[in-house]
């Protein structure tokens, strides 16, 4: 039990000054470009929503954001089972498991604008392993530059590639904290692996699954320069995804007013889907 | 072999294959690479190695990338530790609201921030410099930090504290000689999870250095745009950058399942 200790804001201020001050004070600039219009020499004038109205109708808004989900949705949809079913297949004690998780981790560790370099060499048509290939072995007619669909399967094998493996360790993590009694009952019941897996080992990912749907929902929706560096936004602007949109707005045209509108759009989309995701998995633990 | 024991070894060969890539291309020629496809490099080179080891321009941008994530480091657990007892010891005012608010700054895409942070650091003098990005970093990483030292504080029994108290410590005699210590292992797993997210991100680390301070990932993107396309020294720089995210995740590889479950299973 946890004592009442008024004190104890003591020992977390430091922590809420350094935070602070790198949360609140650029947090203000944008709440104040956004609603405010510049000719540049530092004039400002009193915009109102303006801006926000017009971000709010705008089609390239839309569809930026329209790519943004759809990216989002794919990721999860295919990160999420596949880490499951992996963390499943591994082996549970002996040397293998520091070695399995110590190559699954790797590509976390590999800075972000690295792996869009690493994943353009890997795809370029004719000298790259996976684009050479798909052309010349498999004879698929495959081009990230030019076609939006091999652009898109790129991008999401290259983010299935980074991040599946934090889904796997948190799935795995979850598993290997289920006690052996566990499962020898069920085999004493008789239990199949489907059932074994709906009743003893899915509640007991629960947690951390949470932890790992959030976390993926999180740095998928504001996932910036793997795709940059990897496809630039293109053929055109299908791989345009929203934080590109709004770095092109923002330092590409200069138009501080709209992109700052856009930034607080998008940073309260964000917070409102993580709550929703997190009130509804944390639900049944509730009543 | 089990059957089952197939479904890591092919995912971990899709893993590796991309990596095998950049690997087997820095040591390529400039000439191998663009006149065709090779598979094992034919001419083996270490003419890009070279380059980045001789010209300062390359090997400072790792040092500068190495002093800045380590200074992330040391201030997130710093401050971080503190904290996360409060947190998993103490009821006041505001905890609540506190902590969540703490974890919403993992939410702000960089994007969103990067121009003005370049204004605030401008500001008060330390654009340029390793500090700068040291402190940017930790607007994501304490509140990391935070959440997942309270995990492994939260299995620590509150009686080690009663007792200790109970024999005269002191507290801060207490936290350094005795509590820490019990929980080494949640500490190594948040100094490695800093050390990950501040070597890894390079949006902010970019904007918020010119010169003197800067990283890695914009002196490749200097040459990616200056010197045509050499494809050899990117895969070389980028295989570089490789190595102390694989030497840190080495010290933590007992604990890094638990670790990434923030300590709480």
């Amino acid at each position: 039990m946890k004592t009442e200790n008024q004190k104890a804001w003591f020992f977390v201020a430091p922590v809420l000054i350094l935070v602070a001050f790198n949360a609140i004070i650029p947090m203000m600039t944008v709440v104040n470009y956004s609603v405010q219009e510049t000719f540049g020499d530092n004039l400002f004038f009193w915009e109102g929503v303006t801006w926000f109205e017009q971000i709010l109708r705008s089609e390239r808004f839309h569809a930026a954001l329209g790519r943004q989900f759809f990216f989002t949705f794919m990721i999860l949809i295919i990160e999420i089972p596949l880490g499951i079913a992996i963390a499943l297949s591994m082996p549970r004690k002996g040397f293998w498991v520091p070695v399995c998780l110590v190559l699954m981790a790797l590509p976390m560790l590999i800075p972000w604008n690295v792996v869009g370099a690493m994943w353009n060499i890997f795809a370029l048509p004719d000298i790259g392993l996976l684009g050479y290939f798909l052309n010349h072995v498999l004879g698929i007619n495959y081009d990230m530059t030019q076609d939006p669909v091999a652009a898109w399967v790129t991008i999401i094998t290259m983010d299935v590639w980074h991040w599946t493996s934090l889904v796997v360790l948190l799935a795995y993590a979850g598993l290997v904290s289920i006690p052996d009694a566990y499962y020898q009952a069920a085999k004493i019941d008789g239990a199949s692996n489907w059932s074994v897996f709906r009743f003893i080992q899915l509640p007991k990912m629960k947690s951390v699954l949470t932890i790992a749907i959030l976390l993926r929902f999180m740095d998928s929706f504001n996932i910036y320069t793997e795709p940059f560096v990897l496809t630039g936004g293109g053929p055109g602007n299908s791989t345009t995804l929203l934080s590109i949109d709004l770095v092109k707005i923002a330092l590409g045209q200069f138009d501080l007013g709209p992109a700052a509108a856009m930034s607080l759009i998008y940073f309260a989309i964000t917070l409102f889907v993580s709550w929703l995701f997190y009130t509804l998995m944390t639900k049944d633990d509730l009543n | 072999m089990q059957k089952r024991s197939l479904v890591p070894i092919l995912y971990i060969f899709f893993l590796m294959l991309p990596i095998y890539w950049l690997v087997a291309m820095s040591f390529k020629t400039t000439n191998e690479i663009l006149s065709g496809f090779s598979l094992f490099p034919q001419t083996f080179t270490l003419e890009a190695y070279v380059t980045i080891f001789t010209d300062p321009s390359w090997y400072w941008g790792y040092i500068n990338s190495i002093i800045y994530v380590s200074l992330n480091t040391l201030i997130s657990i710093a401050v971080a530790l503190p904290a996360a007892y409060a947190f998993s010891r103490y009821r006041f005012l505001g905890d609540k609201q506190l902590f969540f608010w703490l974890l919403t700054n993992r939410m702000a895409p960089a994007a969103v921030f990067a121009l003005p942070f370049f204004q605030l650091y401008s500001a008060v003098g330390l654009f340029d410099t390793h500090l700068a990005v040291a402190l940017a970093h930790c607007l994501f990483n304490i509140p990391l930090a935070v959440w997942i030292l309270e995990g492994f504080m939260g299995g620590v029994p509150k009686e080690l504290d009663e007792t200790a108290y109970v024999d005269g410590y002191s507290f801060p005699r207490f936290f350094l000689t005795i509590f820490i210590p019990t929980i080494k292992a949640g500490v190594g797993v948040a100094a490695f999870f800093c050390f990950m997210f501040s070597w890894v991100e390079l949006l902010l680390a970019k904007t918020l250095t010119a010169v003197a301070a800067k990283p890695i990932a914009a002196t490749m993107t200097k040459t990616a745009s200056s010197a045509g396309y050499e494809l050899g020294l990117l895969a070389a720089a980028g295989t570089l950058t490789i190595i102390p995210g694989a030497i840190v995740i080495y010290f933590v590889r007992n604990y890094i399942a638990k670790g990434f479950a923030m300590g709480r299973v």
